[in-house]
Parts: structure tokens; sequence; C-alpha cells
């Protein structure tokens, strides 16, 4: 039952988000980066905790996700340090996947080429 | 002279107007097709994600916390993304499943390595370096920011509240 | 002799030796087999794509001076230019080839740009030779104006693909190949089209001003053509081309467009069609001269168009300006 709700949270946000592509003049840049701050803001309503607990990884994997992950991050921190801890929060949480990423590109780099599409 | 319009030639001007023309453009211009799009986008966006779902319960089975076995997840995730995007797999799965690629982190991890592998002629520093993040930094930039706006306004209720 | 924007030729210079060279969609399209020279592999065996570029644009030079029989000596000057940032395809061309060199930017419109200059220098007797030589690369193309090449991105319908072509002119002030006789520069048009994918609809109303002022100037009509060849400008440009004209008055009942041409839309997957400054020029040296040389054509405009769009620009706000210029050819025995 997990598996099905992953996938359908998980396709209905990437749904949502092709329909915005198509019919908006949104680029796709704009797209991301409006989705990640909107995961903030649900995240700080208290709004996306109950599709995570739901959804799992149909919640997680999308960056709204991301955006929740943040939020969680500067609210712990917060918690636990006090007003500094919005500065420090939110790139903790991500370290993560901001590391992995970083990391990723540099090997991937070193060890594979630019492809032609033709 | 207006900027943006056209002056007049000292040959015979053009009676078309920009806004005449905008209407044409519109009824030229093919429009994307919705349905179709959106379908690839929910069963690629889906499968990522129940990927997803299918790692984290094997890490959370493995013993790791809910907090590691996310990050484990999303670290998975993450170097998958980069090996396809290296075989130029990822490339090819976008170009039709548009969002269902893009919006998982797998697509901010596409954008960092697309971005490294593409511009390592220009150097590890220069190159590699210095252009990583021009795809995804404005991720970065404003989920970081709207986090600390976030944090700031939870640490300013939770004093007065 | 100036006619308006026009120069009209008394003694028409004449296209001496021409080649197209194509990459590997170009060789699997409709006109595969009538390249001068097709690779594979779009590296060309270089490290960057750039500098495989500049091999494109070195190996069209080889072929027309092969077909021309003369040496680079015969050569004074050669007009160029491509479409990547400050136009180094070209310059690393010639850094290999010692000949005087006048580096152009048209966009897409290059080659009729740099047609219509090696013409009037030919004919106004300040080159004995000159050379046209422009175009583009598939790859330096993404990378420079959108995204890295392994990136994952959908493209629009409207969206046109970078040919991965070069094409290459020698013109003389006289001889026995196609005619050059008249050019048309034209006029930057701005009807505040701000879509990067949708190109065509940003060159439209340029090439319909300059085919205006073509034939205003020369006086013709499009009926005594038997094509009119625009550059680039796709499936929705040459719709809405064809739509302007109707309306200004001038329908246009042989149009033919080279981004349509180059590739095979329905199992090529191009979307609206081929674009680049090596698309038109591939379709010329390939389909076009050929045809006239061969007597199957008698008289055409080839009218290249160029979106002068700049990424910078572009993220400021600004709208995507058109440029086209037109070069009117004709068969050998005709005037």
């Amino acid at each position: 039952m997990d598996y099905v709700w992953a996938f359908l949270v998980g396709g209905a946000i990437c749904a949502a988000g092709q329909v915005l592509m198509d019919l908006t003049g949104l680029t796709p840049a704009r797209i991301l980066t409006g989705y990640v701050v909107a995961g903030v803001v649900l995240s700080a309503l208290g709004w996306y905790a109950p599709l995570a607990e739901l959804a799992g990884a149909g919640a997680s994997v999308p960056l709204l996700g991301f955006g929740h992950l943040l939020a969680q991050g500067a609210r712990n921190a917060v918690d636990r340090i006090g007003w500094l801890g919005a500065f420090t929060g939110g790139l903790s949480a991500a370290a993560g996947g901001i590391c992995a990423s970083l990391v990723f590109g540099v090997l991937a780099a070193l060890a594979a080429r630019s492809r032609d599409q033709n | 002279m207006e900027k943006g319009t056209s002056p007049r030639p000292r040959s015979r001007n053009m009676r078309l107007t920009p806004g005449e023309y905008s209407r044409m453009v519109g009824r030229a211009s093919p429009k994307s097709p919705l349905r179709r799009d959106v379908v690839w986008a929910f069963l690629v966006g889906g499968g990522i994600c129940l990927l997803g779902e299918w790692l984290r319960k094997a890490f959370l089975a493995a013993g790791h916390t809910l907090g590691d076995a996310a990050a484990l997840t999303s670290i998975t995730l993450i170097g998958l993304s980069a090996l396809c995007t290296a075989l130029g797999w990822y490339q090819k799965l976008a170009a039709k499943a548009g969002a269902g690629t893009l919006v998982p982190i797998t697509g901010f991890a596409n954008a960092v390595v697309s971005q490294a592998i593409e511009f390592k002629v220009e150097g590890l520093v220069t190159g590699v370096g210095a252009k990583m993040f021009v795809i995804a930094g404005p991720v970065i930039v404003y989920g970081t920011m709207a986090s600390w706006v976030w944090g700031l306004l939870y640490a300013a209720l939770r004093a007065w509240g | 002799m100036r006619k308006k924007d026009s120069i009209v030729f008394h003694c028409p210079p004449s296209v001496l030796a021409w080649a197209a060279v194509g990459g590997k969609k170009e060789a699997e399209g409709p006109l595969g087999n009538q390249l001068d020279a097709a690779t594979a592999d779009n590296t060309l065996g270089e490290t960057s794509w750039e500098t495989a570029e500049s091999d494109l644009q070195r190996r069209a030079v080889q072929l027309v001076l092969q077909k021309a029989a003369t040496g680079l000596a015969g050569v004074d000057l050669i007009f160029a230019g491509d479409l990547q940032a400050q136009c180094t395809a070209s310059a690393y061309t010639m850094r290999a080839l010692d000949v005087p060199f006048a580096g152009l930017y048209g966009a897409c419109s290059t080659m009729a740009e740099s047609l219509g200059m090696a013409a009037c220098f030919c004919a106004a007797g300040l080159a004995g030779k000159a050379m046209a030589l422009t175009s583009s690369h598939f790859c330096t193309a993404e990378r420079q104006f959108r995204t890295p090449l392994n990136y994952g991105g959908k493209r629009t319908p409207t969206a046109q693909w970078t040919a991965t072509a070069a094409g290459c002119c020698l013109l003389g002030a006289a001889g026995n190949g196609p005619r050059v006789n008249a050019v048309t520069f034209g006029r930057v048009r701005d009807y505040q089209v701000s879509d990067i994918n949708n190109m065509g609809a940003a060159m439209a109303p340029a090439a319909a001003q300059t085919l205006l002022n073509h034939m205003q100037a020369v006086g013709t009509t499009p009926a005594q053509y038997d094509s009119i060849y625009t550059g680039d400008l796709g499936q929705v440009g040459s719709a809405l081309l064809c739509e302007i004209l109707e309306r200004e008055g001038m329908p246009l009942p042989n149009h033919r467009d080279c981004g349509l041409m180059l590739y095979d839309r329905q199992n090529q997957q191009v979307k609206a069609g081929g674009s680049g400054c090596g698309c038109s020029a591939a379709v010329l040296c390939a389909h076009i001269l050929p045809g006239l040389a061969a007597g199957r054509e008698k008289r055409v405009l080839f009218v290249a168009t160029g979106a002068l769009m700049s990424q910078t620009l572009f993220l400021q706000g600004e709208s995507i300006p058109g440029i086209a210029h037109c070069v009117e050819l004709a068969c050998p025995e005709s005037s």
C-alpha cells in the first residue's frame, strides 16, 4: 500500500509540474525554484508532514520534499540553538543531497564525456 | 524611435502590427500535447518515487533510523541519476518524460552532473567547479533563503507564542 | 547598381565552386546523398565540440578548393561566420588558412550575408575570387544557448534542431557557374516575440520585409522565380511567412524552407525543423546550387534568416529581433 501511495503522490506532483510547463510560459528553472519554495511554505504551514507520512518517498523525492527537508532543518536547528538556527539549519539538512550531487558531479566529469544527441 | 517596434523603411512598409502578429503566432504555433506529456510525467515521476520508496524500505529494514534512511535514499537516487546522466540515458528518458524526470531529486542531480561533465573541457576549477551549479543554483539559493525566512519566523513565534 | 535596399549587378559574378559538409543526422536526412562529405561522428575526432565545428569548416574549404582546382593563394578574401560567441569556429578555422578574413555575424542568416558580401566584392572588382563560408554544430549551439548535452530537457513542438553542417562557396567576377544577379541586405525587424523556443516566429517578419524590399526594388513578383528558399523558418515560421505575405498582397506559390528540407520531420525527431547557419548553407551547396548548375531551376531567391538574440539580453527581458538577407541566383545560361 505504501508503494501505491508513493507512486500516486509522486506521479501527481510531477504531473502538476508538467501541466505548468505545457500551459504556462514558466521555464523549467522557475518551476523548480517555485516547487522548492512551495515545499518550504507547505512545510511551515504543517501541511507537508502528513503527506510525507502517507506517501513516503512519493513526498520526499520530488523537489517539494527538498523544500520540506530545508524547512524542517531550519525549524529543528532553531529549536536547538535559537534564531541562529535559521542560518545553519536548512543547508545542514540538505547537506547530504547537495554534497552527493557535487561529489558525483566531479567524479562523473572525470570519467564521462559530453554526448552528442544526434 | 520606440523601443522594440519597427521603424518605417524606405521601401514598402509592412502593414502588420506586433499585436496582430502575436495573435498570428498563437494560432500558427502548435501546442504541446498536454495529455501525452502529463501521462509520461506521471508514470516516470511516479516510477522514480516508487524506486525511492523501495530503497527507503530497504534501508529501514537494514536497521537505519528514519532520518538516515531518508538521507541514504536521496544519496542513492542521486548516485543513480549521476550514472544515468554520464551514460546519456537520463537525457533520452527526459526527452519524453519532461517533468517526470525534472521534478524528482534525480533531476536536480542531473542538472549538476550534466553541467560538470559538459564543462570539464574548460578545466576542473574554471569549468567543472565554476559552472557546476549554473542550472541548479537557484534551487539551492531560494530554497535556503526560504528556509532562513521560515527559521526566523519560527524563532519569533517561539519567543512570543 | 543600387536600387533602394538592393544591389543589382550589371555583370553578375559567378559561383565557381561549392561544397556542403554534414554531420550524422544530416547524412541520414533527405539530402544525405547530395552532401559532398559527411561524418557519422560529430566529434570529428576532436576533444571539444568547438574545434570539431572548425574542422567541419576546414573540410568544406578543402573540398571547394579541390573542385575549383585552385589553391588558397588564388582566394583574395574569405567572408565567414558562425553561431559561437566571438565567431570562434571561423576564427580558429582561419588560423590555419592564410587568407585575408572578414568575420561576420548574422546568426542563421550568415550564409546569405557572406554570399552577398563575396558577390559584391567580386562584382566591384575588389576581389578576383572571394569565398563565403559558414557552419553550425548542434553541440556547440546546445551548450552555448541552451543546456549541457547530458541534461534532461524536453523540447517544445516549436523548437528547431541546430544542424551540424558547413557550407562554402567560391565566387569570381566571371565564370560558368550559377550567377548572383542581385543582393538585398536586410533590415532588423523585431515583432516582440520573446519565446526562445520559437525562433521561426521571431524571424518570419524579417524574411517577409526583405522579400518585399527585394522584389519591389528589382521589379519582380514571386511567380517569376522557380523557388523562393528561406533559411530556417521551420514549420511555424514558414506558415507565418506565407500568412504575412498573403496579407501584404504578395502570396508565395513557390516557397521552400531549408530547415524543412534538410531533415525528415516525420522520422528524425527535429520538431519544427532544422536551424543554424549550417542548415541553409548545406541546403544551398548540396541542393540549390547544383540544381541551378544543372538547369533544373532557372531563377531562385535564397533568403537566409537569423534570430539576433543573445542570452544576456534575453534574460534582461528583451524580445528577439530577426534579420534576413536575400541573394538572387540564376542558372548559368540565363541572365
